[in-house]
């Protein structure tokens, strides 16, 4: 339980970054210093009913540590999610990034490292590009510039030429406005992604996408990056995780290993 | 130059009046069953109107600033209950947003005009304070409800990219602005397009009446200019101030987005 589970194919990338506290020694059960995400005792309850959205939940998130969460629909896994990324307040508990409580005023600066990817991705106006660039007129990102070199070899890895760039974005196909959600999210360079089903609409050839693009993300600083998923798919939670768990009812439970290939544990399947 | 001025008499009122008679044949002929309404609404006309006419002339006559404050504030009062009932999107707290927004640019502005422009000795006095604030307040509670309707209902449409923003590393006002630039647009818009098209399409009614009492239209013209940019400035703070306190109240010190205070309001009426 909680023994954290090394990815091989991460191991020869380890890397120390300068100023990375959270660094883990093997072995190191004491999480509160090494991980990087850490809530302990959050609940959420619904602001009108007051019925509880997730019980206390404790929950402690190292770098190279891939979680993947499973449950029925409504159990709790998206209110989960936007409590770690703080889109809905707490109603109890705390959280600690890096063995730091975030202030009211540092959310925005939190986002930016642990970034929230929803289902349905928020397009605007205008062409993928113009998409790309947009967190860019945010203040929280007024040091960096947007980096067509940086984007364009993503993309091209997704098989799409670079004209996809000057596509509108309103004509994008679902998978498209994935990935695109997610180049505008990794350009950014977050540590943690919480991902909210982001494949639950999409064919297998685009889930594979999305896999790829997140796992690149992952190896190219492992020692300082980390995923949660929410999915509905074992198969896709066997290829994405390290750690697995199951939401029933608003209450968190860690499994021991990865859900059986057969969905038969698995009482909803995305629609 | 014949300035006089046309008493109306009892009579030819009655014969204005019936004019809504044809109002009612078109709602019989088309079946609108409208007849009723109409009816209803013709009465209030006149009712209404009389009796504040009477009501008027006593404050006129009995000249005390305490009186005039009191009107003044019932039709304030007035205006911001109709500016919050507007649109399909409502929150706990938007009458009295509605309410603050109509009374204190309405207030503010009513007062430069009256103090700064018109310079009205004495500063209460009821000829000039009642019917200036009147036309503000119709125009600037007007502003208010198109602000809080869009503004609501800018926010519920871009849900996504509100959130999208904020998971993005914006702040509460970064993803607050483009639902707000919309919101202010639609709010100012009908007193950019009444600015625009005053004399040519429109007499107003401030102008209409002095010229109709028999006054110089030169005078009437100025004091309409002064009207309508007392108009467009209490309209866009309106706005503003009730797109800024929907802010307040629909993010968190937190930056979170608290959309579930934003409620459909039952359809009908």
């Amino acid at each position: 339980m909680g023994e954290p589970w090394e990815m091989p194919r991460l191991l020869s990338l380890t890397a120390r970054a300068p100023g990375f506290k959270s660094r883990r020694s093997t072995n190191d059960r004491c999480q509160m210093s090494v991980a990087m995400l850490s809530v302990t005792n959050i609940e959420r309850r619904d602001p009108v009913s007051g019925a509880v959205l997730l019980h206390p939940t404790s929950l402690h998130l190292r770098a190279r540590e891939h979680a993947v969460v499973m449950g029925p629909s409504g159990s709790g896994k998206s209110v989960l999610l936007r409590s770690l990324a703080l889109l809905d307040a707490i109603d109890g508990g705390e959280l600690r990034f890096l063995g730091e409580p975030v202030a009211a005023s540092g959310v925005p600066a939190y986002r930016c490292r642990v970034a929230y990817i929803a289902q349905q991705p928020g397009l605007f106006a205008g062409t993928v590009e113009d998409n790309l660039r947009l967190p860019f007129t945010l203040h929280q990102h007024r040091q960096r510039r947007y980096d067509p070199n940086a984007v364009v070899p993503l993309i091209e890895a997704t098989g799409r030429p670079a004209s996809f760039l000057t596509k509108a974005a309103h004509d994008l196909s679902g998978g498209e406005a994935e990935l695109l959600n997610l180049l505008r999210v990794l350009q950014l360079e977050p540590s943690i992604l919480l991902l909210d089903e982001p494949t639950s609409a999409l064919d297998a050839a685009a889930t594979a996408m999305v896999e790829s693009l997140v796992s690149r993300w992952a190896e190219r600083k492992p020692a300082e990056r980390a995923t949660l998923w929410v999915t509905h798919d074992p198969a896709q939670a066997r290829r994405v995780g390290n750690r697995f768990f199951r939401m029933e009812g608003g209450r968190l439970e860690e499994l021991a290993g990865p859900p059986p290939a057969s969905q038969a544990n698995v009482r909803e399947i995305a629609p | 130059m014949n300035t006089a001025y046309l008493e109306l008499s009892w009579p030819s009122l009655a014969a204005a009046a019936a004019l809504i008679l044809i109002n009612g044949a078109i709602s019989i002929a088309l079946r609108l069953g409208l007849e009723g309404k109409l009816a209803i609404a013709a009465l209030r006309t006149i009712v209404q109107l009389l009796l504040i006419g009477q009501i008027l002339e006593w404050v006129f006559a009995v000249d005390r600033w305490y009186i005039v404050l009191a009107i003044l504030a019932l039709m304030t009062l007035i205006a911001g209950r109709a500016a919050a009932g507007r649109g399909d999107i409502s929150y706990h707290g938007m009458r009295l947003d509605a309410m603050l927004s109509v009374f204190a640019s309405s207030w503010l502005i009513t007062a430069l005009g009256l103090f700064a422009v018109i310079h009205i000795d004495p500063w209460y006095r009821p000829q000039f304070a009642i019917p200036i604030l009147g036309i503000i307040l119709g125009n600037t509670l007007t502003s208010v409800s198109l602000g809080l309707e869009r503004i609501t209902e800018e926010l519920l449409v871009r849900r996504a990219q509100v959130e999208t923003l904020l998971s993005l590393g914006a702040s509460r006002w970064e993803a607050f602005r483009l639902p707000a630039q919309q919101a202010v647009k639609a709010g100012m818009m009908p007193v950019i397009n009444a600015l625009t098209v005053v004399g040519l399409v429109s007499l107003p009614g401030t102008m209409t009446g002095q010229v109709l009492a028999g006054h110089a239209p030169e005078q009437a013209i100025r004091y309409q200019i002064v009207i309508m940019f007392l108009i467009a400035a209490a309209s866009g703070l309106g706005t503003v101030s009730a797109v800024l306190l929907v802010y307040r109240r629909i993010f968190s010190r937190e930056h979170c987005f608290l959309y579930r205070r934003l409620e459909e309001r039952n359809a009908g009426n």
